[in-house]
């Protein structure tokens, strides 16, 4: 049977919980999907103090400001959130399919936000499949929501803010960090993460790969070796440090499997970190109907997500005949906050990729499937 | 290893449960995640991959990458990362692509 909804959210980040209580605020009836036991995304992991604006509870602590959001839109009658629930497909008459639990759910939604944020970015070295090669973000999820120690000794990879926080909350977990290794010559992230990590003991070396992973089961160690200037391996650098987990954190990369099934119009743009759907400024895909907020149309920040989400939102309240002033002049306030939030330092990269989507070209049309041998 | 104490974070890991690893009885907690609970019992290599019969592990832990694919309670390709653990279930490392028995 298929469900009629108004407002189908797919993803209960930061981006997808603002969008929903949007929506519902101009009186949209909206359902969200959740893949994760609970809503929040990237948020429930986090310990730190996070940075941005105050308006997007910058200051509070990454689960923290989870939990705010979510408790807003839980009160909410016009709001159904359907956890446990991964959307499958999107089909081309706009139908999306989800699992939950071993039903198979299927909805036609009158609008769709894609809020599904980011998949991570994997390196290629001898012994990356070995068990103890993890993502940031699976180390995070094992030692912040579960609170089970992902390994004794980790060896990190990359040090932007992902790497160097994580690094941190290794150490918060009681886990022994060996070091931090960055091909790039200079540190990835901010100077106030690098200085604590810095503090604790933990070594960050610039200029520094990793070269193999070993271990016969599982990971036993790492080789690690220095690159020069044009990111090549320089023989007779190599060191071993022993380790029994191997932590990447080289990058996110915008999860779009549902956009490029919809049959929205893809850019690869740099900037924003891999393919994104090219979008309005009302953050309408291609696909009429069809609206993308947060990581999913670049890596970004939790706090352009949020807003990002409200324009989303009140965009698709609007479009059904929402309270269609009240919503027009909360999304523009809404841009306003984005235009402000894009003018800081990291502002640069967003809005050089952001107009690399508006121009016209550059299509490609590539879909990036993995599998495991 | 389970974290004991945490300078910022409280777990709510709710009961106590038992559930069965290759025949084995492991102790677990009704909110983990069979992948939780068999890294906290020391359990990281999950399975091997069905041509090359590398050892795999958990890579996202979030339900993405299908690496960490075992047979659960007779099921194959359950992917454990996002698989709450059951009183009594039956975990086993799966052999090959796995057979569904209708
Ligand atoms: C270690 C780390 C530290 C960070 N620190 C900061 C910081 O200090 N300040 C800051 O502003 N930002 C920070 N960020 C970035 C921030 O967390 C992200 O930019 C933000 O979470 C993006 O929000 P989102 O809603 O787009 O995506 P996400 O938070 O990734 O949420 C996407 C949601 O969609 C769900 N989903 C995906 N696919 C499906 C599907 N098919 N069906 C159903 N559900 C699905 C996922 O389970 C997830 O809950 C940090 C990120 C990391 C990893
Ligand atoms: S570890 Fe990636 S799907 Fe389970």
């Amino acid at each position: 049977m298929i469900r009629n909804v108004e407002v189908l959210v797919v993803g209960g980040g930061p981006a997808g919980l603002c969008a929903a209580q949007a929506a519902a605020s101009m009186g949209a009836k909206v359902t969200m999907l959740e893949r994760d036991y609970v809503p929040g995304g990237q948020l429930v992991k986090q310990t730190h103090k996070f940075f941005g604006s105050e308006k997007q509870h910058a200051g509070e602590r990454g689960f923290q400001i989870g939990r705010m959001l979510l408790d807003e839109i839980q009160a909410d009658p016009n709001i159904e959130i359907l956890p446990e629930t991964t959307a499958l497909g999107c089909y081309e008459d706009g139908v999306i399919t989800a699992l939950q639990g071993d039903k198979h759910l299927k909805f036609r939604p009158e609008r769709t936000i894609l809020a599904t944020g980011a998949a991570e970015k994997f390196l290629a070295f001898p012994g990356n499949d070995l068990p103890g090669v993890y993502g940031a973000g699976a180390v995070q999820t094992l030692m912040n929501v579960a609170g089970v120690k992902p390994a004794q000794r980790v060896l990190m990879v990359g040090s932007g803010n992902i790497g160097l926080i994580v690094s941190y909350q290794l150490k918060q977990a009681g886990v022994e960090v060996a070091g931090v290794v960055e091909a790039a010559p200079r540190i990835g992230g901010y100077l106030v993460h690098a200085a604590k990590i810095r503090r604790a003991g933990i070594p960050i070396l610039t200029g520094w790969t990793v070269k193999e992973a070993f271990g016969k089961e599982q990971v036993e160690g790492a080789v690690i070796c220095q690159l020069d200037d044009k990111f090549q391996q320089i023989p007779g650098t190599e060191k071993t440090i022993a380790c029994d987990a191997i932590c990447l954190a080289v990058g996110l990369t915008p999860l779009t499997e549902l956009c490029w099934q919809a049959g929205c119009e893809m850019k690869y743009i740099r900037e924003l970190s891999g393919h994104v759907p090219v979008v309005s400024d009302d953050l309408e895909t291609t696909k009429a109907g069809i609206y993308a907020a947060g990581d999913v149309t670049g890596i970004e920040e939790a706090s352009s997500a949020m807003v990002e989400g409200k324009i989303a939102g009140y965009s698709a309240a609007a479009s059904l005949g929402h309270s269609p002033e009240e919503a027009a002049r909360l999304r523009q306030e809404a841009m306003e906050e984005l235009r402000q939030l894009r003018s800081g330092p990291t502002g640069g990269k967003i809005n050089a990729g952001i107009e690399k989507v508006k121009q016209d070209g550059g299509v490609v049309h590539v879909n990036l499937y993995r599998y495991s041998h | 290893m389970r974290i004991e104490e945490h300078p910022v974070l409280q777990f709510d890991r709710g009961e106590k449960v038992t559930f069965f690893y290759n025949g084995q009885e492991v102790e677990a907690y009704s909110n983990e995640t069979i992948a939780a609970a068999l890294h906290a019992a020391g359990v990281r290599r999950l399975g091997h991959s069905p041509e090359l019969h590398r050892p795999r592990g958990l890579f996202c832990a979030i339900g993405n990458c299908s690496s960490c694919f075992m047979t659960v309670n007779g099921e194959p390709n359950v992917r454990i990362c996002v698989t709450r653990v059951e009183p009594g279930m039956r975990v086993e490392e799966q052999q090959g692509k796995g057979v569904v028995t209708p």
